[in-house]
């Protein structure tokens, strides 16, 4: 099929950007989204442009490296899906894609459609873990967790920190993130004892770095591709009112 | 030069207790004198260096991708293995330690191998400390469930993102060492190459992915932990950024580098569907435990799956290996696909696959249950192929997913450079020839955790502190100088074609030459072929934009330009052991049943070879493996 692609192109941080046609031809159903970039870039370095930079790695779902807005979606049309993992049977011959990078104060763009979400990681070490040192750990089987709350915290856990919920708020907020790093925690007795400052330390982290407030339109739900829940920030609201 | 091993005296059972009673210590308030250099935060990495930074260490690590917590070990699957025995199944450290040195082919060296298992049941009790979610049971205790290779459960899980969830676990150690400062993170650069100063690995030269930047690190002591090569074959189950320039580098200036045919082929990958195929998906092990693999018996059957009745349905594994059956190790069942496939009875397009089939799974016991065991597994599969695995069977072939071979190290984990260690994927020591499923995971945390923080201190007392050299020193200028010409030669061949085209050429002729099978033949035209595709690299690739800036084509231009050169001694490696073993399958070298056939009275050593520039020939050095308490046996599944 043949598509007209409209990318954002930004040199860096410093310099404006602009959206710029170009044209797929002869993609197959069976290429996934980044291997129809990969088309597109391998065409332009044969005529010495520079090609579009965008992320990626694993190509498999887990990363969490890639980010493109898709026809003004976190990682296109397809629900519980990441970038890589759609693929051109989602589109029709013809079709025009826009593709641009996470809108965010908190993720300045780096170049073309990459951006920088190192506010994530500085949000984790405010506190995102338990204080265990290595080596003394009680036997594993000695702490027994029910499953139900074992399941929920993996549910929570399974957040990739690609960003999908940032980019697709009107307020750029990081609440579904957060909670769901929160929430895995507070499920599991290895997270009690620095549960309140936890969540304090990880909201506060989370403001500072500029994201915005939740508005309550789970947008963040519906564009994420793990499909983490909504009810993680309201178990992160609960735990931080009592904290 | 002789190649010391350096395995503590005693018996196997308490080697390792020993040899952490008697080794130097650093006093608590000399370790903030020592700097250590990590390269990479996947499971080794990450918890290395988190380790070493609780211990009281200056860690600065390194790693290629905007977060450490994308490492590639997240992408990892099926489960940790650990020899827990908590299924009371008859598990022990003991079998643990023979299924992995058999799983290996008799080619791993006993003492690690050992020590490796000791080690797994403090990985659980630390990951879940951590507050990894591994799944449970009603009653709250964890479940385990069974992998290839073994005969009991000694496989820990959370969900199909194993990997993911151990690694988060690494990360937030991490983390909190680095929101301590106790740990300086460097996201999005990449090591291009070591400094070695009086014979001693004391520094790494660093570009900085975004800005273009050249910078140099001094330190006491470099830790990679760089992961595989895999790549070298362009189409792999590995993360596109994973590369073998570090390993490789320190290949350059004198680390020897051990075993590198050694590379796995796993079972269980989706088919590729075209030339514009990036990377192939692995589907994990863990669902050989209740999918079934057949194919027709019928060459050219293109009945759809449901029509084909049992009886004209050949479950080979089953059928080859009785008591194994589908969770025969992973050459076995990788080498068994092709077979049938090779024979014309493989299934899809271009008859390049063979059946995971689920349907009985899914009348046992439910769609909800199957459904809850590997349910993202059967959604990524159904987003990458179109099809529904829940009404027909999977379609899979086996794709290169671990190397094995890597740089050698001792039992310190140091390699033949004083003050280089090689951690996980990156080294050579634990697997053998063949790396059994819930491995990978176990190892690098083991090293990263629970060994290296000890090794590691043993050579640091020795040389003693304030010994860092300036990055002054003419060796880092020498490097750094070497490094900026380097780009600035790739950047000015501007000649016709793409890296990834010469990628592409060099992984298809690696894969084809050098992949499931090998013999002598193809082996010396791959070693003929590679030094003309890498002339024509040199001449006529074409990298645009500057150094001074993102420039992701420059950044696999590199890369590249070292699996040019790294795929000659892979295949040299190949062509040098003639015998079969584990996943280095040589064709002249098999029984009459197609297994493979060892030669332990010529080939019971680890090859590691030593640079000597390029198109030079490496000198080969041997490390005679002793076994004292295993006999070496012909490895049998069935």
């Amino acid at each position: 099929m043949d598509l007209k692609l409209k990318i954002w192109r930004q040199k860096n941080s410093q310099e404006k950007g602009k959206i710029v046609d170009y044209p797929a031809k002869g993609i197959s159903e069976d290429m996934s989204f980044l291997e129809m970039l990969d088309v597109v870039n391998e065409e332009l370095i044969e005529k010495g442009e520079d090609p579009i930079a965008f992320e990626h790695d694993c190509r498999e779902g887990i990363c969490g490296s890639c980010n493109i807005m898709i026809n003004g979606e976190a990682h296109g049309p397809l629900p519980g899906v990441t970038t890589c993992q759609l693929h051109m049977r989602s589109f029709k011959d013809g079709d025009t894609i826009f593709l641009e990078p996470w809108r965010a104060k908190a993720f300045p763009v780096i170049k073309d459609l990459v951006v920088d979400r190192s506010a994530f990681d500085r949000i984790i070490q405010s506190g995102g873990f338990v204080n265990i040192n290595t080596g003394g750990a009680p036997d594993a089987n000695a702490l027994p967790v029910a499953k139900k709350n074992a399941d929920l915290a993996m549910d929570a856990a399974t957040c990739i920190g690609c960003g999908a919920c940032v980019a697709s708020c009107k307020n750029a907020s990081a609440m579904l993130f957060v909670s769901a790093k929160v929430s895995h925690l507070a499920l599991l007795p290895q997270g009690q004892v620095e549960k309140q400052e936890r969540v304090k330390k990880m909201v506060s982290a989370m403001d500072k770095e500029g994201f915005g407030n939740c508005t309550n339109q789970y947008e963040c739900e519906a564009a994420c591709p793990k499909d983490i829940k909504r009810d993680f920030i309201r178990m992160l609201n609960r735990d931080y009112i009592l904290s | 030069m002789s190649l010391d091993s350096k395995i503590p005296s005693g018996p196997l059972e308490q080697k390792w207790d020993s040899y952490k009673s008697h080794i130097k210590l650093v006093n608590p308030a000399n370790k903030r004198k020592y700097t250590i250099l990590v390269i990479g935060t996947g499971l080794a990495g990450g918890s290395a260096s988190a380790t070493l930074a609780e211990l009281g260490y200056n860690v600065k690590t390194f790693c290629f991708q905007d977060s450490p917590r994308r490492a590639h070990s997240i992408a990892a699957q099926g489960g940790i293995n650990a020899a827990k025995n908590y299924q009371n199944d008859g598990d022990s450290v003991y079998r643990l330690f023979y299924d992995t040195i058999k799983g290996g082919d008799f080619r791993a060296r006993e003492a690690n191998v050992y020590r490796l298992a000791q080690v797994s049941a403090n990985i659980i009790d630390q990951c879940v400390a951590q507050g990894v979610p591994f799944a449970r049971e009603y009653g709250g205790h964890l479940d385990n469930r069974s992998f290839g290779g073994a005969q009991v459960s000694r496989t820990f899980y959370a969900k199909g993102q194993t990997g993911q969830q151990l690694l988060l676990g690494a990360y937030s150690s991490l983390s909190r060492q680095i929101g301590l400062g106790n740990v300086k993170m460097y996201p999005r650069t990449e090591m291009v190459d070591l400094v070695v100063v009086d014979g001693h690995a004391k520094g790494v030269v660093i570009r900085d992915l975004v800005t273009g930047k050249i910078s140099v690190h001094s330190g006491d002591a470099v830790v990679l932990a760089s992961g595989g090569y895999g790549n070298v074959f362009y189409l792999s189950t590995n993360a596109k950024g994973s590369n073998v320039t570090a390993t490789f580098r320190a290949y350059k200036k004198g680390a020897f580098f051990a075993n590198p045919c050694y590379t796995q082929i796993h079972p269980t990958c989706i088919p590729v569907t075209g030339d514009h195929q990036s990377k192939l998906t692995l589907m994990s092990e863990s669902l050989r435990n209740d999918g079934r693999i057949w194919v027709p018996k019928k060459k050219g059957d293109t009945r759809n799956p449901a029509d084909i009745p049992e009886g004209e349905r050949d479950y080979y594994l089953e059928r080859k290996y009785p008591s194994y059956g589908n969770l025969c190790p992973r050459d076995i069942a990788s080498r068994s696909a092709k077979e049938v496939c090779d024979a014309g009875l493989g299934v899809g397009p271009g008859g390049q696959g063979v059946y995971l089939d689920f349907s009985s799974a899914i009348q046992r016991l439910g769609e909800h249950t199957i459904a809850e065991r590997y349910g993202n597994l059967f959604q990524m599969y159904e987003q990458i192929t179109g099809e529904n695995p829940y009404k027909s069977p999977m379609r899979i072939y086996p794709a290169v997913h671990y190397t094995m071979g890597g740089l050698w190290v001792d039992y310190n984990l140091m390699s033949n450079l004083p003050g280089l260690f090689v951690i996980g994927e990156a080294n050579f020591s634990d697997h053998g020839a063949n790396r059994l499923g819930a491995s990978a995971l176990m190892q690098g945390l083991a090293d990263g955790y629970f060994v290296l923080p000890y090794t590691i201190g043993n050579y640091l007392a020795e040389v003693g502190f304030g010994k860092t050299p300036s990055t002054d020193h003419a060796e880092f200028k020498k490097a750094e100088t070497e490094n900026t010409e380097k780009i600035n030669k790739f950047l000015s061949i501007k000649g016709k074609r793409t890296v990834d085209s010469f990628h592409r050429e060099l992984g298809k002729l690696v894969w084809d030459k050098c992949g499931m099978a090998r013999d002598d033949k193809g082996l010396k035209e791959a070693l003929q072929k590679i030094p003309q595709i890498r002339e024509e690299f040199w001449k006529n690739v074409n990298v645009p934009g500057s150094g001074a800036e993102l420039n992701q084509s420059l950044e696999k231009a590199g890369r590249v330009a070292d699996f040019l050169e790294f795929a000659e001694l892979l295949c040299l490696d190949a062509l040098t052991r003639e015998e079969s073993c584990g996943g280095h399958f040589r064709t002249e070298h098999q029984m009459e049943d197609g297994e493979a056939k060892r030669n332990d009275s010529k080939f019971c050593h680890v090859t590691a070879w030593e640079w000597k520039g390029v198109g030079g020939k490496p000198v080969e050095h041997r490390e005679h493996l002793e076994f004292e308490n295993i006999k070496l046996a012909t490895r049998s599944y069935k």
